[in-house]
Parts: C-alpha cells; structure tokens; sequence
C-alpha cells in the first residue's frame, strides 16, 4: 500500500472544500475525508499485520524519492508499529473531530480547511523517515493550530494563540537546531541510515537536548507546558481535540523515535533529568489540576500530568516503560479527545465550564454526562479502559529500571493516580452529579454526530481497555528494535 | 503447595459464572432503559440464579468428589489467557483459581447477591433508575467474582478497581443527594490512596518474585532456597527486608478495602448507597476483599511475622474501636456499618495469629469459616434494616420503637441476625467466633481479651439496637398492613434467617485451611463457657437500658463523659483526614503549585516573550505585533545560533 494515500487524502480534503458551498456541502466533504482515511488506516492496520506477521522488515510500505540532492533529503515514508499506532490514533481523532464541529457557521469553509491541513501535518509527521520531511510536516500542523485558536477560539483567544504559536515555534527551532546536529554528523537525514552508524558522545550529548526538549516542548514538558492550559482553554472543541489528542503526540513521537532512538548514548546520561522533569509534571500537573475551576483547564492541566508518563517511559528506558509510553500516547489521544469532546458538548450547551454553575447534568442530558464520566475513569485508570494499560505498563517498567532513585520517581508517579482520582470525582461530582442547576432543566442531548463522535472515541478506547494484546503485539515488536538499539549501543 | 493445570470439564462453567453478569450489565446498561424499563430486574435475578446454581455445583464439586488428592485441597487453575504481557516474565494473565477460598467466596458472592437481587425487586420498585441499578448490581457481582477467581495479583488488582468504582456508583446511585455525592467521593478516595499502597506492593513482590501468578510468586517466595526468596529477605530499605515491605504495602491496599482502621472513614458515609447495596457490597462481600487477599498470600504472609503483626494489630484495633462507636451511634445503618468493621477487624487479626499449616493454621479458618457466616446474617441485619427503613421512612432509632408487631417476619429475622451476631449457640457467628476466640487464647492473651471484649460489645451494641427499634415504646408509626413488605422482601428475609441458623454447621473447618489438609476441631465446653455467659449478660444488660425507656441509657452516658462524647463524634478521625486533606494537602500543596504555574513559570514565559518583543522592537524600531513577525526572528535568530555551534564544533 502508497503511504502517500495518507498525505493525499487530507490534502484533496482540504482542497475540496475549498471548492464548496455552504456549511452543509463543506462539513460533508469533511466527513467523507476523514471516513476514507479511517478506511485507509484499517486497511493498513490488516495489511501491515499481515506482511509483519509474515517476517517482514523493521518499516513496511516504504519508499523514498529524491527530494532536494545538494543537502541529500529524501522523501522517504515507512511505517512500524509504533508510527502505525500513532496514525490510527490520528484517524480516529480526525473523524471524531469533524464530527463535533459539525454545525460551525463561521467561516466554515477555512475551518476544516485548516483541520485537515492539520491532519495532514500530523500524517506526513509520522509516516517520515527522513529528518528533513519530518520537520517539514511538524511545521504544517504548527501553523494551522495558530489560526483555529486565534479567529474560532474564545476567551483570551488572540494571547492564547500567540502563546502557543511563539512557544511551539520555539520548539520547533530547537528540534531543528538538533536535527542540524545530526545531519552535520551523519551527512544524512535518513533515519534508518543514522540509526545504523553510531554518533559520538560528546555530539549526541550537544544535540540531544535541543531534539528532547524542542519535541518536549510538544508534549508539555516541564517547565516548557504552560501554552497548554491557555491554548487548550481557548481553543474551539475539535482544536482542542487535535492539539491534545495528536500534536502532543508529535512531540512524545518525536523524542523517542528522533532523540531516543538515534542519539541512544545522550538519552543515557541524560536519562536523570528527564525522569526529573517528567515526575514533577506528572505529580504537579495533577495538583495543579485539582485547583482548577474551568473543566478546559482541568482537562488541560491533567493533560500535563499524563503526558509526563510518556516522558517518565522514555526516561527510564526499558523496553517495558518505553512500551508503556506508546501505549500511555495512544491512550491519552483518545482518552483527551473524548474529554474535550464532551467538555464541548456541555458548554455548547450551558455556555459555562465553571463547575460551580454546572451540577447535575446527568438528568437532563444523560448520554453527554455518561461519556463525560467515562473520559473521567479513563483519566483516573479506571482497568477496562486504555489509560489503566497505558499507566500498569509504565509503572511496571519503571520499576524495572532498578536504580534506587528511580525508584522514588516511580512512586511519586503512581500517588499521582490518587490526585487524578481526586480531581475527578471533583470535577464529575459538581457537573455530572449533584442538584440540577434549574437553569438547565430545558437542555438538550447529544444530537447523533456528537453520539457518533463519542462512539468512535469511546470504542477505542474500550478496544484498547478490554484488549490490550492486541495493541501489544502491534508496538511492542517496534518498541523492541529501538530498545535493542538503545541497550546494545551503551558502553 | 502443588499447582496443577488441568481443565477438568466441569470447571469451565467457570467462565459463564464471570460472563453472565457481564453480560447482563451490558444489555441492561446499553438497552436497557429504553426497551426493558420494568423487564430488568427480572433479567438481572434470573441471571444471577443462573450463576448461583453453577456456582453452588462447581463448588460443591470440588470440595466434595475431586478436590482433594491424597487428602488436601488442590490449587487448579481452570484457565488462562495471556491478556497483557509486560516482559517475558511479567504479565497479566486472566485466569481463574479454583482451591476452597475461590470456592467458597463464590459461592457467598452470589448467594448474597441473588438474595439482594430478589430483594431490590420490591425495595427498588418505582425508582426512576430501576434499570441502572439492576446494571450496577450486574457490574458489581461480575467484578466482585473476578477479584475471587483471580490467579494473578495483577489481575486481582484489576477487579480490585472495578468492585470500587461499581461501589461507587451504588453510593453515589442518588446522585440528586448532595450527601450521596459527597460519600461516593470519600468511598472512592479513601480507598484509591490504599489502592496506591497496594499498586506499589505489587512493583515490590513482581520484582524479586519475577511473576505476576499467584501460585508461582507464592511458591518462589516461601521457598528457603530460592533465589527470589533469598533477594526480596537480604534486600532492605531503611533496615526492613523488602518482603515486609512488599507485604505491608499490599495489606495497605486490603485495609482499605475492608475499611480497616485508619482507612475505615469512608465505610459509615458509604451507608448513604440503598439499602440492599450497602447489604451486599458494605457488609457480606466487598469489604472482605482485604480479608481475602490476606488470605490469598497467606503462605507469603505466614513467613514474615512482622508483617503479620502488623494485619493482627490492625484487625484488633480495629475491631475494638469500631464496636466502641457503634455502642454509641444512633443511625441503625451506621450502628451496622461499625458492627461490619469490628468484625472484619476479627476476621483480620484471626489471621495476624495464624500461622502457616496444621493446627497452627486454626486462625486462618477462623478467620475465613467467620467470613462465612458473617455474610449471612450481615446481610440479613442489613435487609431487615431496609425493611424498616422502607416502613419507617428513617434512619434514626429514635423514630423508630415498638415495631415487633407491625413486622413480625422482619422482627423474627433481625431478632435470629442478632443472636447470630452475637454469638449465641447454635446461631452461625457462635461456631466461627468460638473458633477465633480458641486460636486467639493459644496465640496471644492480649488479643484474647481484646476479642472478648469486642464480642461482649458486639452483644450489648446489637440489642441495644433490637431493643429499640422492636420493643422501647409503642410504635409510632400506626399500622398499614403489610409492614414487611413485598413477597420478594419476604423471602431473601427468611431464606438469610434459615443461613443464620444453620451456616454454622457447615464444615469450613474440614474444607478451608492453609495449607489445605482438614482440620479437625474439638470444642471445649469449658472454653466456650466464658463467652457465652459474658455475652448473655451482656444482652441482659442491653435489655435492661433499652427494652423500656428507663433513662438508663442517658445516665450511663453521662457516667462515660467525655469518652462517650469522643466516641459518638467517632474519635473524630474524621477532623483529623479533613485537616490533613483540605488545610495542608490543598492549601499547602494543590494552591501554591497553581499559583506558582501561573505566577513564576507562566510569568517567566511572558517575560521572556515581552524582553524579545522589546529587544526586536529596539533593534528593528517596530514592534509589529505579528507573530509571524516575532516567528521569523526567533527562528532566524536560533538557526543563527546553530549554525555557529556546528562551525565551533568543527
């Protein structure tokens, strides 16, 4: 199969839609897009386990075509079980996304002209090989987020967007500051080739923290996070969907597949202060969060604590935590999503995310506040849902990283499961449960978009809850050749 | 210990033992509200007979046809499948254990819910959301069955979750009551932090045990010679072996289940859930989780006597305490929910004192013989207490009194759970509690007292409460007939009173012991002499104060004085969790780190983006407002940067 389906697919969306007439022939097109790409993705997923299952290479469906020869960059496409976990999260969040922007009047035609921009962004991001093309798609999904967030958004929109647009920027100048590194070095920005050589230390301990931190920037890495709460909160519901569910994954992708997994010696001696980073995040992220009052904010802030998990996994460096931060990326994409989502539905709805003014919504609007509550048990790692997998996973591997401090690291990690739990039940206590606010005696509930949009969310999320072998067996294969590398390489 | 995997045929109906509840939470909670409005209950009961009738012939085929080989139970493992592999060595395989505790726990977990199933149809009926409770009591059985059959502590931990989020939506079911909020919260909390104490102990006992299974970790680390056993005793942390360590912190995780001092604060407030629910979960089943997980490491635990000192101590504090504050409280479910703790507590601390094998395993047939009875006539109080509740429209003893004629089944039936409770011969408690009153006098004389004591508690706090709500005074609620309620009341009432009576005759003793050989017990008349006077003289004393308003009750209150005050305001551990929770966790933690996020970390961004703005705007004479503008520099400024850090390098 042509991965380059993936990039074309949203491109002609976005030109489609260009083309068309109205909210209703615009958000049809949308739809149609993002169900191709769901199609293409399943297709994929049986087609990659099957050539995988017969004892196929570390990437599948690869090819590579000479892009610019004097800095010799290549447009070089493969994918593995990590990228290919990372793109079916992209297409559910894409569908799910689209669908709950369904009655956008204004200037609907730029909206999802920008969101499947956006998608395609994050396609190309994870299906490249090649550093160069890598970084090109990073920026394709930067600029479009600056855009929702400025002329949809709400609240301090025109802050909140330049915030995030300066600081992803930012990001992106260190991440193309380490990339520079490496190709000097190598003499070539072809993953596979680099990953095959070996870089000396002291140029990988230069390089690596500009690649870690520029793509940590992404995937809120402490003290680097504080565009997420404000960006988030702004943002109109399916950016927010995007941004939490697969931009911070570009960032978590990118540290392990281009700073881990290429620069495996630096990654070791600087392992300490990611792991540092990534539990101060994760323990102050969730106290943080219990102080919010917005549901935005709580979602937002919550989403600093969980992604440090996929930090902590990479910084432990086993194959088991590493393992747990693909899954941990997975499972907060959807998981994310589905909270934004729902977030959405109820202010659409009440106008307000205080929780204060809210408060027992699940009379009225029972199926809103059900899939409210079920991201809310996600969140806390309730088992029979991806975060409860995602979470084992990477406090099993921690733990098997046997140096005593990251030990305590480990710990601190788990009691954040007890804060989340507290913001939680906080947070669903005051809107799902409680008296009803008289107010909202006459709300309406989920129309059968927003139902279909849960749906999609909610069954991955499920799948991933109920089966996690079958999303093992999908990665881990992946995670093990970057591990082996990763291990093998340390003197 | 011998592990053997076999799959003998009868076994496999295991799966649907797990699978029909599931099953049924999935079509009621899906479908349910929409097309089988009033169905529901009768769906969620027939499946639950269902289960209970294989569950019952599962059971009794094991402990009575081939269970045993050459005279002791065998641990079987009736399937397996690899659910999530961590490392080769670690993963969590979803299985199902068959030896006489998962035997005799299912038989409990479902007999009890199919009374509170039968029950809820005419408690329930009307509720708006009859069909969502039916769904909730579904999920709660097929966790709660999960946790009991589980072979791997990963697993274990997983049902673990689920029991407590099923409990928590029950308590939280009138989610209209702002009380009913607030205790489903605490329910959640309080046992989420012990949760997290037995998370840890898992990482502990996985790591140097190089397993997730039960039978293996339990095999590899009572064995003197293994290597695993020799890593998690020599490696210490602050001068206690990591065994210890690994044990305590798995106990944390039980104690809070089982609400176990000082874990216990969330148990009374969980009272706030439906009656039938506080019946099942709050008294005959969740709560003994701890129990049972104590019980199911046993052979770990019988090694490390710290450790067990540690469950003996904590199970007799516990026990005393709570029977101290229920003398005191007024709420008749409140009364019970301390009732349910101080003999959890005995079940606890008859395991502290046991040890591994033979004889000297008493204790933990004890312990687990009184696990059984005490599901049955717990559960009966508990549905008595909703009878009357339901009649009475309250929870307070004072509006109640008087109430022996208007209910005569409910009166028989609470008046059988009390001596039952009490430990009365030949009601179920007095053979259980007879035989942890004996291990506890062989073992260790201050336990001894303590459970005395807690037993001659037990007596007077129990009549205390028949008194009052049957005889004290004439009924003041007059008479409607039918006081006792549906048929479908009626009959889990006296099919519990018929468990009350005769449960005690079962054999635990020859079916459930550590190390699987039956034991053979002998009462001593003698022995057993002391209790029961003391807790006649108890009950005699009760009725004294209560069977008529004498002013008995007021005076011995004030001869307690403070003490009385302190344990009705239930020693105020309540005040000290508050003052922990929202004085210094929110204010000295959760605030300043929202402050600092937005004051010192966000600030600095600002900052750093306004120092740029106004360098740029120096530099440049314009300041234009534009990101791309401030894009551009930033970026050319940083590529700049690296352009000159490669030609230094080289």
């Amino acid at each position: 199969m042509n991965l380059t389906l993936l990039i074309i697919v949203p491109f002609l969306t976005a030109i489609a839609v260009l083309f068309c007439k109205g909210l209703k022939q615009v958000r049809t097109v949308s739809l149609a897009g993002a169900a191709v790409q769901l199609a293409l993705v399943v297709f994929l997923l049986i087609a990659y386990w099957q050539q995988h299952t017969s004892g196929g290479s570390q990437f599948l469906f690869e090819s590579n075509v000479m892009w610019f020869k004097p800095l010799n960059i290549n447009y070089h496409v493969g994918i593995d079980g990590i990228s290919l976990a990372m793109i079916t999260l992209t297409a559910l969040v894409v569908l799910a996304g689209t669908l709950v922007s369904w009655s956008t009047e204004k200037l609907s035609k730029e909206f999802f002209f920008l969101l499947a921009l956006l998608s395609m962004g994050a396609y190309g991001f994870f299906i490249s090989l090649d550093l160069f093309t890598m970084f090109f798609f990073l920026e394709v999904a930067v600029v479009p987020k600056f855009l929702l967030i400025g002329i949809w958004g709400s609240g301090k929109k025109e802050y909140s967007a330049m915030k995030l647009a300066l600081m992803l920027m930012a990001g992106s100048a260190l991440v193309f500051v380490g990339l520079a590194g490496i190709y000097f070095q190598a003499n070539s920005f072809d993953v596979i080739q680099i990953a095959g050589m070996h870089i000396p230390l002291s140029v990988q301990k230069t390089f690596f923290p500009f690649a870690f931190i520029g793509f940590g920037i992404f995937t809120a890495l402490f003290p680097f996070h504080t565009w997420v709460p404000d960006g988030h909160s702004s943002a109109p519901t399916a950016a927010s969907m995007f941004l939490a569910g697969i931009s911070m994954k570009l960032g978590g992708y990118g540290c392990l597949r281009v700073a881990t997994y290429l620069m495996p010696d630096a990654a070791h001696s600087y392992a300490w202060i990611i792991i540092l980073l990534a539990t101060i995040a994760i323990i102050y992220g969730a106290f943080a969060t219990m102080m919010q009052t917005d549901l935005k904010y709580i979602n937002a802030y919550s989403s600093v604590s969980h992604c440090g998990f996929v930090l902590l996994g990479i910084g432990m460096l086993t194959k088991t935590s590493v393992n747990g931060a693909v899954l941990q990326m997975v499972s907060h994409g959807l998981m994310t999503a589905l909270f934004f989502a729902a977030i959405g539905m109820i202010y659409s709805r009440t106008h307000t995310r205080q929780i204060a003014q809210l408060g027992g919504l699940l009379k009225v609007t029972p199926f809103i506040s059900t899939v409210f509550t079920i991201a809310g048990l996600c969140s806390l790692g309730l088992p029979g849902f991806s975060g409860f997998v995602a979470e084992m996973t990477v406090f099993m591997g921690s733990w098997q990283n046997p140096d005593a401090w990251y030990r305590f690291a480990t710990i601190l990690a788990c009691a954040s499961i007890v804060v989340t739990a507290v913001y939680i039940l906080r947070a669903t206590g005051r809107s799902i449960m409680g008296p009803l606010n008289a107010s909202y005696n006459q709300l309406t509930d989920a129309s059968w978009n927003e139902k279909l949009a849960a749906g999609v969310l909610i069954t991955g999320i499920v799948i991933m809850g109920v089966a996690p072998f079958l999303i093992t067996k999908l990665i881990a294969p992946s995670t093990d050749v970057i591990m082996n590398k990763v291990l093998t390489m340390v003197k | 210990m011998k592990e053997r995997v076999r799959l003998m045929n009868y076994q496999q109906y295991l799966l649907p033992v797990l699978l029909l509840p599931l099953a049924c939470f999935l079509l009621l909670g899906l479908f349910g509200k929409k097309h089988l409005k009033n169905a529901s209950g009768v769906i969620g009961t027939a499946s639950m007979f269902a289960v209970t009738i294989i569950s019952v012939l599962v059971a009794g085929r094991y402990f009575f046809a081939d269970g045993k080989v050459d005279g002791v139970y065998q641990h079987l493992i009736a399937y397996k499948y690899n659910w999530l592999a961590f490392s080769p060595t670690l993963s969590i395989d979803m299985g199902a254990i068959v030896d006489p505790i998962s035997m005799m726990m299912i038989v409990v977990v479902s007999f009890i819910s199919l009374m509170v199933h039968i029950f809820s149809l005419g408690y329930m009926k009307g509720e708006e959301r009859f069909t969502t409770y039916y769904a909730y009591l579904s999920l709660f059985t097929f966790s709660m069955l999960g946790l009991v059959l589980s072979s791997n502590i990963f697993q274990m931990y997983i049902f673990w979750e689920l029991v407590g989020v099923s409990s928590f939506l029950l308590i939280g079911f009138y989610y209209n009551k702002p009380s009913a909020v607030v205790a489903s919260k605490k329910a959640f909390m309080v046992t989420r932090f012990a949760d997290f104490g037995f998370l840890i102990g898992i990482l502990v006992l996985s790591f140097y045990g190089g397993t997730l299974d039960f039978n293996a970790l339990i095999q590899r680390l009572t064995a003197p010679q293994s290597g695993e056993f020799v890593s998690i005793t020599t490696a210490s942390f602050l001068g206690i072996s990591m065994l210890t360590w690994g044990l305590c912190l798995v106990f944390v995780g039980g104690a809070g289940k089982s609400a176990m001092f000082p874990l216990h604060i969330w148990l009374p407030d969980a009272m706030e859930g439906p009656t039938p629910v506080s019946a099942l979960i709050h008294a005959a089943t969740m709560v003994v989780a701890g129990v049972y997980l104590v019980a199911r490491l046993f052979p770990v635990f019988a090694i490390d006597v710290p450790a067990l000192q540690i469950v003996t101590w904590v199970g007799a504090i516990s026990a005393l305490v709570a029977a101290i504050i229920a003398c005191t409280q007024t709420d008749i479910k409140r009364v019970l929910a301390y009732s349910t703790m101080s003999q959890i507590g005995y079940m606890m601390f008859a395991l502290g004192i046991s040890r591994y094998g033979g004889e000297n395993g008493l204790g933990y047939t004890a312990s687990l013989f009184h696990l059984f009875t005490h599901a049955f006539f717990k559960s009966l109080l508990f549905l008595g207490a909703g009878v009357i509740i339901h009649f009475v429209h309250s929870n307070d003893l004072k509006d109640m009194g008087g109430l022996r004629k208007l209910m005569p089944v409910t009166h028989i039936a609470f008046l059988v759970a009390c001596l039952a409770i009490a430990g009365v011969p030949p009601f179920a408690g007095f053979f259980s509690k007879e035989e942890i009153l004996t291990a506890s006098f062989h073992s260790n004389k201050i336990i001894y007292a303590i459970a005395l004591f807690t037993a001659v508690l037990t007596a007077f706090y129990m009549f205390r409460l028949y008194f009052s709500i049957f005889w004290r005074k004439e009924a003041t609620v007059h008479g409607t007939h039918n006081a006792d309620g549906t048929a479908s009341m009626k009959i889990p009432l006296i099919v519990l009173m018929i468990c009350s009576v005769g449960a005690g005759l079962v054999p635990i003793t020859k079916m459930v012991t550590s190390d699987g050989v039956p034991l053979e017990t002998h009462m001593d008349v003698l022995f057993s002499l002391v209790p029961i006077v003391l807790v006649l003289f108890a009950i005699f004393f009760a009725a004294r104060m209560y069977k008529k308003e004498n002013g008995s009750a007021g005076k011995m209150a004030v001869a307690f004085g403070s003490f009385y005050k302190a344990a009705t305001k239930k020693f105020y551990v309540d005040e000290i969790y508050l003052f922990i929770t929202r004085k210094v966790i929110f204010n000295l933690i959760g605030r300043p780190a929202a402050w600092i996020d937005r004051n010192i970390i966000d600030a600095f961004v600002n900052g750093v983006a306004a120092t740029t703005a106004r360098i740029s705007g120096l530099i440049k004479g314009l300041q234009s407002g534009k990101v791309q503008t401030y894009a551009l520099y930033f970026f050319s400024g940083i590529a700049g940067l690296a352009v000159l850090f490669i030609y230094l390098w080289k």
